[in-house]
């Protein structure tokens, strides 16, 4: 209980508004909500393969994002729902992606694991841990190559972070100044390895250090607290400073993916977590000790959201299977250049 | 309004499970995210969470019962102050059938892509009649044509090891710098994986990078970034964002520097649906191809190699001269056999055709050029006309681009052949240092030549 205290103070600062705090409450319920939804189709085997939740981590998402602007960019790994409906992605095609269908962002191609929208600047969705990394200060290379002022989100989990290729990627980012905010949502475990038997040093940012990267260790359960750290790192970037880290520490509530029985911790660290730190709780009790919001409001955003995650599940299981002939498009784009045929 | 509660499916191959354990009891109140039961899948043992909030009104399988089919009712969710007797709502139907029988109909098939007409060469000339030539070499070709390019679109950079300052590990880039400036030709750190993915994340950003391998034996340490990142990305995000960029560098043996600098790559990449792979082995087609490569919208793997740079050859000086891919070249034509090669291949290819041309064989020398996408239409009409094919390669010869003309030939042309296939290709051994080791190594002239009586029965 005492970190919503502490919540309840950092509120208390004049720069969050009462619009922004309940934005922040629906952004992270339909993130939630959508989650379970997910998981429920996923027993009734309208999802299939991988399927990665999101639940207990959506204070990260949505604290960052709030410090975006448009022509900001982001990139994550395979557990990126939640990065999808931050940012503004449809549920109905992010459902509907997840269920294989037509409606899809990726036309039912893609899976759970790989979505992208260009239109939001959502970069997927990489099911290869850590790849996503140089991928991300990529992206922040054309930007700073065109000349304008974008950032983007590189989002990596505490596993990638002992991946060769994140620290080949901060030394670039570091040496070329490249504006990129690398996120490290630190769940504590990669898959069912507990970071203390699989990272030399108990925080992971501090390996930016040695690139000469700032960085720091944020509460990832607390939304304001994700939101005030992302924007001191989007001004760092965007003023040409170069990369930043933030390592964000979360928990997320469910199995690394559907079939894991999560054996490697206990059923009470879970429950605790859940009952004292989470991320959405939080919110809805500064609301209502606020008197920003009545359990009225809330309950209207509520059913609003249920109704948002109904019709998204809807949509995925009317929306019908990719016609066959998907099976032979996009797998090379059409050009000017001057070609015989197309392989 | 009372709903089914499902067997869940909970791993990606559970058809059936046993209901372990009931964490709650017929009246209780749950919630989203509490756990109500425990359930043993193919894979292990699971908790299974409530989903929509509630009353528990029956439990339907008891617990410890086997071989529960997924999508079973276990047990009807109540809301607060519904009659424990309410019928619920079927949701069983409209749930995916996990074991429904596996018979695939004729409409799932997958269409088959539209049946090839007959193949006829493509002879289309590269140039017109009577282009002014210039002699120039591989390495001058190739740079021109980067240069070409970039000072044509702003958005092309290329970036890479020692590319820059040091003018290319093999003066490739040469004066690149000097023209283009540091922005946009880039020295990187020693740093394969990394550079590669950061420039695959630039082209999805919008740029075209093209980004130089000191040679393809180090793009092995980037080889996820290049397949999995580069090739894929387009077909999975449904044709919204791809990778127009080139991954080039040499490729094959050099001389005599061992197993680690010395793999040919060829058969690798041109397994792969979403790249596109060059090998070219004239100046001109060095010239003509990387500048259809750089404008290409997809990743093109460009092969080149370490012994072809400081040879020379005519070069059309056009302002502007390209030539498409899938289109292979007849560098001499023949009516007792067809060799078909590529790369520096060719070189063994074309003074075979020499030496059997002084015994009275003619041999039809093709140079397939592009390895994905490869004119099978040209070769196929070469086959059919001498009714003999040798593939050459110095790649290991196991699932060798041989291999695959081989079985192309088979599946198109069988009854035009009046002879097996052969496919000559380096040995399947590691590349050794020895001068006299090495030479063996690779396929050697000699070889051809002897493949090539083989199948014309001399």
């Amino acid at each position: 209980m005492a970190a919503r205290k502490a919540s309840a103070k950092s509120a208390a600062k004049p720069n969050v508004s009462a619009e922004e705090l309940m934005a922040y409450y629906r952004d992270m319920l339909l993130i939630r909500r959508f989650e379970e939804k997910a998981g429920q189709l996923y027993g009734m085997g309208l999802i299939g393969g991988f399927c990665h939740l999101y639940i207990g981590q959506e204070a990260v998402v949505v604290g960052l994002e709030a410090a975006a602007k448009e022509g900001d960019k982001r990139i994550t790994s395979y557990r990126d729902h939640g990065h999808m409906l931050a940012c503004g992605m449809d549920p109905k095609g992010v459902m509907a992606e997840l269920t294989g269908r037509e409606g899809g962002y990726s036309k039912g191609k893609g899976g759970s694991m790989h979505m992208f929208s260009k239109e939001k600047h959502f970069y997927g969705g990489h099911g290869i841990v850590g790849a996503q990394v140089p991928l991300g200060a990529g992206l922040a290379f054309s930007d700073k190559y065109k000349g304008n002022d974008n950032v983007t989100f590189t989002y990596f989990g505490d596993g990638a972070a002992n991946q060769g290729q994140v620290y080949e990627t901060f030394n670039m980012a570091a040496l070329w100044d490249l504006p990129v905010i690398f996120v490290i949502e630190n769940n504590q475990y990669a898959m069912g390895t507990a970071q203390a038997r699989s990272t030399s040093s108990a925080d992971i940012y501090v390996r930016g250090e040695a690139f000469g990267i700032p960085g720091e260790i944020v509460d990832g359960m607390d939304v304001l607290k994700v939101k005030e750290a992302s924007e001191k790192a989007v001004a760092h970037c965007r003023a040409g400073k170069g990369p930043y880290i933030l390592e964000i520490k979360t928990y997320r509530y469910r199995g690394h993916s559907m079939s894991d029985p999560a054996k490697y911790r206990t059923r009470e660290e879970v429950q605790k977590m859940r009952e004292e730190r989470d991320p959405i709780e939080a919110v809805r009790s500064l609301l209502l000790t606020g008197k920003h919001a009545s359990e009225d409001d809330l309950k209207a955003i509520d059913k609003e959201i249920k109704g948002i995650v109904n019709d998204a599940a809807e949509f995925s299981k009317e929306s019908p299977e990719p016609a066959l002939e998907e099976l032979w498009t996009d797998i090379y784009a059409k050009g000017d250049a001057p070609q015989e045929e197309d392989a | 309004m009372a709903t089914e509660i499902l067997m869940p499916a909970l791993s990606p191959t559970m058809e059936e499970g046993t209901l372990a354990k009931w964490l709650v009891k017929e009246g209780d109140t749950v919630a989203s995210g509490d756990i109500m039961a425990e359930i043993e899948t193919d894979k292990a043992t699971m908790e299974f969470e409530a989903v929509d909030e509630g009353v528990i009104g029956k439990i339907l399988i008891e617990e410890g019962t086997e071989g529960v089919k997924v999508n079973t009712p276990i047990a009807v969710l109540l809301e607060e102050g519904e009659d424990a007797d309410a019928v619920p709502e079927s949701k069983s139907e409209e749930a995916a059938p996990a074991a429904e029988e596996e018979t695939p109909k004729e409409e799932d098939k997958a269409p088959a892509r539209a049946a090839d007409p007959v193949p006829s060469a493509n002879v289309e000339p590269d140039y017109p009649e009577g282009t002014e030539m210039k002699t120039q070499t591989v390495r001058e070709a190739l740079r021109d044509a980067m240069a070409e390019e970039m000072r044509r679109d702003d958005s092309v950079f290329l970036m890479g090891e020692e590319v820059a300052e040091y003018q290319g590990a093999y003066k490739i880039s040469q004066g690149m710098l000097d023209e283009f400036g540091g922005k946009r030709v880039i020295d990187t750190p020693i740093t394969e994986h990394g550079f590669a993915g950061v420039a695959v994340g630039a082209s999805f950003g919008g740029l075209r990078p093209i980004v130089e391998f000191m040679t393809f034996n180090f793009a092995m340490q980037a080889i996820d970034q290049i397949i999995n990142s580069a090739a894929k990305t387009l077909y999975m995000s449904g044709g919204q964002m791809g990778a127009p960029m080139v991954f080039r560098g040499p490729n094959g043996a050099a001389a005599r520097v061992g197993a680690q600098h010395s793999h040919d790559y060829a058969a690798w990449y041109a397994q792969v649906p979403g790249l596109k792979v060059v090998m070219p082995y004239s100046a001109a087609d060095y010239k003509g191809l990387m500048k259809t490569a750089i404008r290409d919208p997809n990743p093109v793997i460009f092969l080149e190699n370490e012994i072809l740079y400081g040879r020379s050859g005519d070069v059309p000086d056009l302002e502007d001269f390209t030539i498409p891919f899938g289109k292979a070249r007849i560098w001499r034509e023949g009516d007792d056999v067809t060799i078909v090669s590529f790369g520096i291949g060719m070189q063994y290819a074309l003074e075979a055709a020499d030496k059997l041309a002084e015994e009275g064989i003619s041999a039809e020398v093709v140079d397939l050029r592009t390895l994905r996408p490869i004119d099978y239409d040209t070769l196929l009409a070469s086959v059919m006309k001498t009714n003999r094919c040798v593939t050459v390669e110095e790649g290991f010869p196991v699932a060798s681009i041989g291999n695959h003309l081989s079985a192309t030939i088979m599946e198109k042309a069988f009854d035009y052949l009046d002879a097996p296939v052969i496919n000559c290709t380096g040995k399947d051994v590691p590349m050794p240092y020895a001068a006299n080791l090495e030479k063996h190594a690779l396929v050697t002239t000699d070889e051809v030549i002897e493949a090539v009586k083989q199948v014309t029965y001399r």
